[in-house]
């Protein structure tokens, strides 16, 4: 309970924090207005004849690459950087708490990105009759992608007091994650490898995973999958802190 | 309230903090001296928990801070040495953020909130985002976060670092009055400001404790220490310095200038005895010799001479 009311407290800083900066605003809007463009102007979503969300999440894999690391750059970062570390984590809290309650927020904020795609979901809608169980299943797996990118950018954040090396850290391990499951990359494996490496490269991917959610499945391997990915890069995150602190 | 054993860092193959042991009751202000990239806030932070120690422990209130990281830290104000903030929030929302992670709530927040804008002299300032301050006011928002939670023992790094003389002397004072009920441990580089606050002092070099002990004896290790100086006024004549280097208690005396008739001295007692006893001994025998003292003092030695000697004679080594 008290454990639980520090994360809140950290949270709710934290989430303050991004509305009362630009990083909030100039996040939604660019996120709004390219997940637009990529589903209306770069897909066949008008051709296909189909009312479906599919053009749209077929982009968040590759949007998230690089608007999820900007979101998460600065979280241990900027601590870093202010001094505000010390301050932090001499406070009765555990760092745990504050990793948590970090993530949290952030995650909360990309959530909040994506409840304002709705439009999109109303205009579906209101062209056809879309399978809206689906939809739903993508939006929680385009969350669950956007909370394990998120995890590895709270990672390589805690590593730098420089945001622009969190950045670019973050969008390679992100993007390692999605070429181990996209298909131009596993098709040049499987000339040389035997189909049991294949799967267990593709079995890493954002993709695999998401790509299930996308056709309205999630099963307990996806959630297993996204799962351990945010607690290994927040136990990682820890350990950073921790090595940090020792100087 | 705060003993520390033994607490050594080493960052790599250089010791930061060697073997560091004192302890600090409550009641007691402990100024914590030394030149810069001696090991203060190092040992500091070892204090507060922030960094771990290679070895040595550091325990709050009966609570070890490496054991018991949460109640010990319960205890602890800190405030660090660059006195660092959220800068994109304002005062009050900075203020009850920190508050409220010290676990208070409801009124009892909003009371230690505005006591200490009251105390820290924020009330200006407090609708104000933290970036749009001045570095004295920033720091006293630090300052104010420190003592929000009426903490039994307050660590504070610098404490009077870029104030203007006058925010000196209330942060000082508030510290002096702060000290007579809690245990305080302050680093600084400003001797007066040892005078001025500490009951103890600690003087850190290279790692290293080189000296602990109250201002004043501290300063008794000076060499001039217990040295009088004395002016007679009148007849001038050579067998004054032979009758004061007569004094028993007298080691040296060494004229100093001498201007319109006036003769100056300066007696080195014996020992390194502070005590009035030499300007005793010198009053006694100008009233015998009939001379017209105009001044006579003892020297109390000062703190800036023996800091020097200190650290300078262990840097040389």
């Amino acid at each position: 309970m008290n454990s639980w009311s520090h994360i809140k407290t950290i949270a709710k800083r934290e989430m303050t924090g991004y509305f009362s900066s630009p990083v909030a605003y100039v996040f939604i809007v660019i996120f709004l207005l390219l997940a637009g463009f990529f589903t209306f102007m770069a897909s066949p979503f008008f051709d296909r004849g189909q009312a479906s969300l599919q053009d749209f999440f077929v982009w968040h894999p590759w949007l998230f690459l690089f608007l999820v690391p900007a979101v998460g750059m600065r979280l241990w970062s900027e601590e870093y950087r202010m001094g505000t570390l010390e301050l932090l984590l001499t406070m009765p809290i555990t760092t745990w708490q504050a990793i948590v309650g970090k993530f949290l927020a952030s995650w909360l904020f990309l959530g909040l990105g994506l409840v304002l795609t709705v439009p999109l979901w109303i205009t579906v809608n209101y062209l056809g009759t879309p399978d809206n169980g689906t939809i739903f299943c993508g939006y929680v797996g385009s969350f669950l992608m956007a909370g394990a990118y998120l995890a590895i950018a709270t990672m390589t954040s805690a590593m730098s007091r420089n945001q622009v090396v969190s950045f670019i850290v973050a969008v390679v391990l992100c993007l390692f994650l999605i070429l181990c499951g996209f298909p131009p990359v596993t098709n040049l494996l499987v000339r040389w490898a035997s189909p049991g490496f294949v799967d267990f490269v593709t079995s890493f991917s954002v993709m695999t995973h998401f790509q299930n959610a996308q056709r309205g499945v999630i099963d307990s391997r996806n959630l297993l999958y996204f799962v351990s990915v945010i607690g290994f890069s927040l136990f990682t995150t820890g350990v950073i802190i921790r090595s940090q602190r020792a100087g | 309230m705060i003993s520390v054993k033994n607490l050594t860092k080493a960052f790599g193959p250089k010791l930061a903090v060697n073997d560091v042991s004192f302890t600090v009751q409550k009641g007691e202000v402990l100024g914590f001296l030394g030149p810069n990239g001696a090991g203060k806030s190092t040992t500091m932070r070892m204090i507060t928990g922030f960094t771990p120690p290679t070895s040595g422990s550091v325990t709050i209130g009966g609570h070890d801070i490496g054991d018991a990281p949460i109640p010990a830290k319960r205890l602890l104000g800190y405030l660090p040495e660059s006195a660092p903030s959220y800068a994109d929030m304002t005062v009050t929302s900075f203020l009850n953020f920190i508050a409220e992670l010290r676990g208070l709530s409801g009124a009892a927040r909003k009371q230690a909130v505005d006591r200490v804008i009251d105390m820290c002299f924020l009330g200006s300032v407090v609708h104000q985002s933290v970036d749009t301050l001045s570095k004295g006011y920033k720091h006293r928002v630090c300052f104010a976060q420190s003592i929000i939670h009426d903490p039994e023992v307050l660590i504070m790094d610098e404490p009077t670092d870029g104030l203007d003389p006058n925010q000196k002397h209330e942060i000082r004072q508030l510290i002096k009055r702060m000290g007579e009920t809690k245990a305080i441990v302050f680093s600084t580089h400003i001797l007066e400001e040892v005078e001025a606050v500490c009951s103890r002092a600690i003087i850190i070099d290279r790692g290293r404790i080189v000296a602990n002990g109250t201002p004043a004896e501290l300063k008794s290790r000076s060499e001039n220490a217990g040295v009088v100086h004395v002016r007679i006024a009148g007849d001038v004549s050579g067998g004054i310095a032979g009758k004061l280097g007569g004094l028993p208690l007298a080691n040296k005396v060494a004229p100093l200038a001498n201007t319109a008739g006036k003769s100056a001295f300066r007696i080195t007692p014996k020992g390194s005895a502070a005590n009035g006893d030499l300007a005793a001994s010198v009053f006694d025998l100008a009233r015998r010799e009939n001379w017209k003292i105009e001044e006579l003092h003892t020297d109390e030695g000062r703190l800036d001479e023996v800091f020097r000697n200190i650290t300078l004679s262990e840097t040389s080594k």
